[in-house]
């Protein structure tokens, strides 16, 4: 197998872990913090890409485009916050399922209403549509390459944050003592708007840089929220850590699966059986690798809380 | 069983045996062909409520089943109606399109199926169980869209309806009938269940697993039966709505098809099994009415859905009987029937 | 069997339950290190310590709901260390919890079938409704009566005051026919009168049924206790006979406070 192949292909599996991270990380914050199962995060991303998109095309600046989106993601997520997800607390997860499921039904008619139903595109900014020589030839899209380096960035950020700050303090303590951080007269109810805040804007930086990359249409959201699930299920519910190594994992194997399985069938199938064969195959690589994990740790590779 | 009881399930019962008569003396006789659908719901519904009403277990997955059953009968009639081969089996078998063979192959298949998704989801609980559950319905659906043999992305048209003996199931009314017939057995089937030994132990669980594993029962394998008796109940479902819409697609087995069944169980009352008929009815009613007003009409009936969660969560059944379970009344040992607080 | 006690030789104890190193951590705390005890048959063995010295901890890995670091569990000749719960339980081992653990949707007398039922060799029975078993309902009721709950039969667990809980959650440990019963707390929240009832319910067990009882009442601890074992961060600090334990000094500085 060819290095460059191979080495463009790990790229791709890099650069779709990052994303897959900034959504885990933030549905994982949530479900730590609130215990609170939220399948609505994914129409947070949804918002991001369409926001993204209109901007950018308005003003003909991707940067403006994506502060735009991570604003807009983030007013939506506090807003639905405020308006009813806050009642969930503490409920039944079924409850949560429910609501949240009605919240999806909901906001995908909204963008379907303001923005129709056909796909919108949006184009590689001007500065990002080269390639890069990662090494000496394998040319790879810059874009690409400035998304995992965003997401690596967020991922340091987030350490940060949650390491080293007053903030990050108080959700680490959040999460575990609950009572602790009502002694210390900090107001949990904002505590909890904020970091459904921080979420919701992960999520909404992660459509916005979806955008160039995918067609932005409604429904875009569920398919990202779903792989989202599988990624926390690997890492462990609530665990930061193991939402990072969960997407970086699921990435690698679907990119890989896809790349390479059709080639390997190849080397004792007739090549158009094995091209159907391993599209099969790869389509369920990553919940094969899921049930993998369940059998040998069922509660994620980095387990945080309980169920 | 109450008096009030004993009326609504009366009532109802009436309604469904002379539904056909009604929509044709009303003039209206695609009601029936309407109904039917509703049934096929349901008994996906039903199923579903034996294990998240009963056991306590939240499958976000079911419309894999659901889906399963249909692909069964669609790959069945499908080979038997091109004369091809069945590739992936042994042997030279070129399908068939008699339902005493789809039918019972369909729930053989699915009930398979979920004792080996089960296996897995339930070595967690909780809020793992419904990712995982959704997970794997997931992976089929995708596994379907990638397989062209049948159909991929598009699907496969049923050419054939199942073939019913002495019954043509190409007739209204006839088709109706089967299914009510189907629906009604399976209601009394799990209405057995859920009293019998087995249906305490999968009350007990969930109301405290741990408890019950401490007084000795290994749980994990009375909920593996439960979750492939109702997995084997959605194929059925689904064996049907193949045959009520003569097509079979990726699309049966959507998440989003999975949160509708949960939703009709939600909204007839967890519990109860009637109730999820009384749901299928609701939701599906709901959605045939307001898409002839609107074609936004999730736009109300999503934050329909938010609101019943966060406001009413006993359920249409439990409104109507005015006590939830279904439940005998105990008994005494010297045999006299007690009056028991869940009679309410 | 029996040992025959030989002139010369130590006498031999039945020994019902015998803990070797049992050591489980939670982070930097040691919940149980190197726990060592145990229980010979038929007597009420009672746990004491204060608070924090890893009773219900030792208690959850005897029953298998907490997984030991280290150690082994003989219980009745076998070696349960590393059987789950269930199977401890089908043993003879059963254990009844400090915060009352019961099924709440269900009336007392379901309560109670559901024990025996867990007592069978299994339940996949699918067709019978399983409240009208009489082979179910009659233990059950029998159970009731016997821990003066019989006229509460078909009344929701919920409407039952915490008293008549603890009691209906003694009688269903009781309705699987076990070997030992492991009591954590079983007079918790309970007020005199209530407390007395518990005893007399227990009391007529001893010989019969092995009992490891967690309790803080220490009135009840020297009324019921054959022997005792002294808990503290996790080790057992002394065993011996109620009178021993009342006049040892360094658990009455310790633990009893000297008052």
């Amino acid at each position: 197998m060819p290095l460059a192949l191979f080495l463009e292909q790990t790229l791709n599996g890099l650069q779709q872990g990052v994303m897959l991270f900034l959504m885990a990380a933030g549905l994982t914050l949530i479900f730590g913090i609130m215990h609170l199962i939220n399948l609505a995060h994914g129409s947070l991303y949804m918002v991001g890409a369409y926001v993204a998109a209109t901007v950018t095309s308005l003003t003909g600046n991707f940067l403006l485009g994506v502060l735009a989106a991570l604003g807009a993601a983030g007013a939506t997520g506090m807003l639905v916050e405020l308006l009813a997800l806050r009642r969930l607390y503490g409920r039944d997860h079924l409850d949560q399922v429910l609501a949240t499921f009605g919240i999806i039904l909901t906001f995908n008619e909204i963008t379907k209403i303001l923005w129709g139903p056909q796909a919108l595109f949006l184009s590689t900014p001007e500065v990002l549509s080269s390639t890069v020589e990662v090494i000496p030839g394998v040319p790879y899209p810059a874009y690409r390459l400035f998304v995992i380096i965003v997401g690596l960035a967020v991922c340091f950020f987030l350490r940060h944050l949650i390491i080293n700050t007053r903030l990050g303090m108080l959700i680490r303590a959040g999460a575990t003592h609950r009572e602790m951080v009502n002694a210390l007269g900090v107001n949990i109810d904002r505590l909890f708007t904020i970091v459904f805040g921080i979420g919701a804007m992960l999520a909404g930086l992660a459509g916005a840089m979806a955008g160039p990359m995918l067609a932005i249409e409604v429904g875009m959201g569920e398919n990202i929220l779903i792989l989202t699930f599988v990624v926390i299920i690997i890492g462990g519910i609530g665990s930061i850590r193991g939402a990072l190594i969960g997407a970086i994992l699921v990435g690698m194997v679907d990119t890989y699966g896809r790349a390479f399985l059709p080639l390997i069938m190849r080397s004792f199938m007739e090549p158009s059986a094995a091209d159907t064969v391993g599209a099969s195959v790869s389509s369920v690589a990553i919940y094969v690798l899921m049930a993998v994990v369940l059998i040998w740790r069922p509660r994620g590779l980095f387990q945080a809380y309980g169920g | 069983m109450t008096q009030r009881r004993l009326m609504v399930h009366g009532i109802g019962l009436g309604i469904l045996m002379f539904l056909p008569l009604l929509a044709a003396a009303a003039g209206e006789p695609f009601l029936t062909n309407i109904a039917s659908r509703v049934l096929v719901y349901a008994l996906a519904a039903v199923s579903l409520d034996l294990i998240m009403g009963y056991g306590g277990m939240v499958s976000f997955g079911h419309g894999a089943f659901f889906g399963l059953g249909a692909y069964v009968v669609g790959i069945l009639a499908h080979h038997s109606f091109n004369g091809t081969v069945i590739g992936f089996l042994p042997g030279e078998w070129q399908g068939t399109a008699s339902a005493l063979v789809q039918w019972p192959l369909a729930i053989l298949v699915t009930g398979l199926f979920a004792v080996i998704i089960g296996a897995l989801s339930l070595r967690t609980t909780g809020v793992y169980f419904i990712m995982i559950t959704l997970a794997f319905a997931q992976m089929l659906y995708f596994f379907m869209t990638s397989l062209p043999t049948y159909g991929g992305d598009d699907g496969l048209n049923l050419w054939e309806r199942s073939q019913v003996p002495a019954v043509d199931m190409y007739d209204d009314n006839q088709f109706y009938y089967v299914t009510l017939a189907l629906l009604l057995a399976f209601l009394y089937l799990a209405h057995r269940v859920v009293n019998s030994q087995f249906g305490m132990v999968l009350k007990g669980c969930k109301q405290n697993e741990t408890r019950l594993q401490a007084l000795g029962v290994p749980t994990y394998r009375y909920k593996l039966v439960a979750f492939a008796i109702s997995g084997a109940g959605a194929g059925l479902a689904g064996a049907l709505a193949a045959n009520h819409t003569e097509f079979v697609g990726p699309g049966l087995m959507h998440w989003t098809r999975s949160g509708e069944i949960m939703i009709m169980v939600i909204l007839g009352g967890m519990g109860t099994l009637y109730g999820s008929v009384l749901g299928a009815f609701t939701l599906l009613m709901m959605e045939e009415v307001l898409s002839s007003y609107t074609e936004h009409w999730m736009l109300i009936l999503g934050p329909f859905l938010v609101i019943v969660v966060l406001y009413a969560r006993g359920g249409i059944y439990g409104w109507l009987v005015g006590d939830e379970m279904d439940e005998e009344p105990a008994e005494r040992a010297d045999g006299r029937t007690g009056g028991g607080a869940d009679d309410g | 069997m029996q040992m025959g006690v030989q002139a010369g030789e130590p006498m031999m104890v039945d020994t019902i339950l015998d803990v070797t190193g049992l050591t489980k951590s939670f982070g930097a705390i040691r919940a149980s290190d190197d726990l060592t005890f145990s229980v010979a048959r038929g007597e009420i063995h009672a746990l004491i310590g204060p608070n924090g010295a890893g009773k219900s901890t030792a208690i959850g890995q005897l029953c298998g709901e907490i997984e030991p670091d280290q150690g082994r569990i003989i219980f009745n000749d076998c070696d349960i260390s590393r059987w789950p719960t269930y199977r401890r339980a089908r043993s003879g081992l059963q254990r009844s919890y400090q915060i009352t653990s019961l099924f709440p949707d269900f009336s007392a007398a379901d309560n109670i079938a559901l024990a025996v039922q867990a007592g069978r060799p299994h339940s996949f029975r699918f067709w019978q409704p399983a409240r009208h078993d009489k082979a179910l309902r009659t233990p059950a009721n029998e159970a009731l009566d016997r821990v003066g709950l019989g006229h509460k039969a078909d009344t929701k667990v919920t409407a039952l005051s915490h008293g008549e809980q603890r009691q209906l959650e003694l009688a269903m440990v009781m309705a699987t026919d076990p070997v030992m019963l492991l009591l954590d707390e079983p007079m918790a929240g309970m007020g005199q009168v209530e407390s007395q009832l518990m005893m007399e319910i227990l009391h007529p067990l001893k010989g019969d049924v092995s009992i490891l009882l967690v309790e803080h009442d220490m009135d009840v601890v020297f009324a019921l206790a054959d022997r005792i074992s002294v808990l503290d961060k996790g080790r057992v600090l002394l065993t011996g006979s109620p009178d021993e334990v009342r006049n040892d000094p360094d658990v009455r500085r310790a633990y009893l406070g000297d008052s």
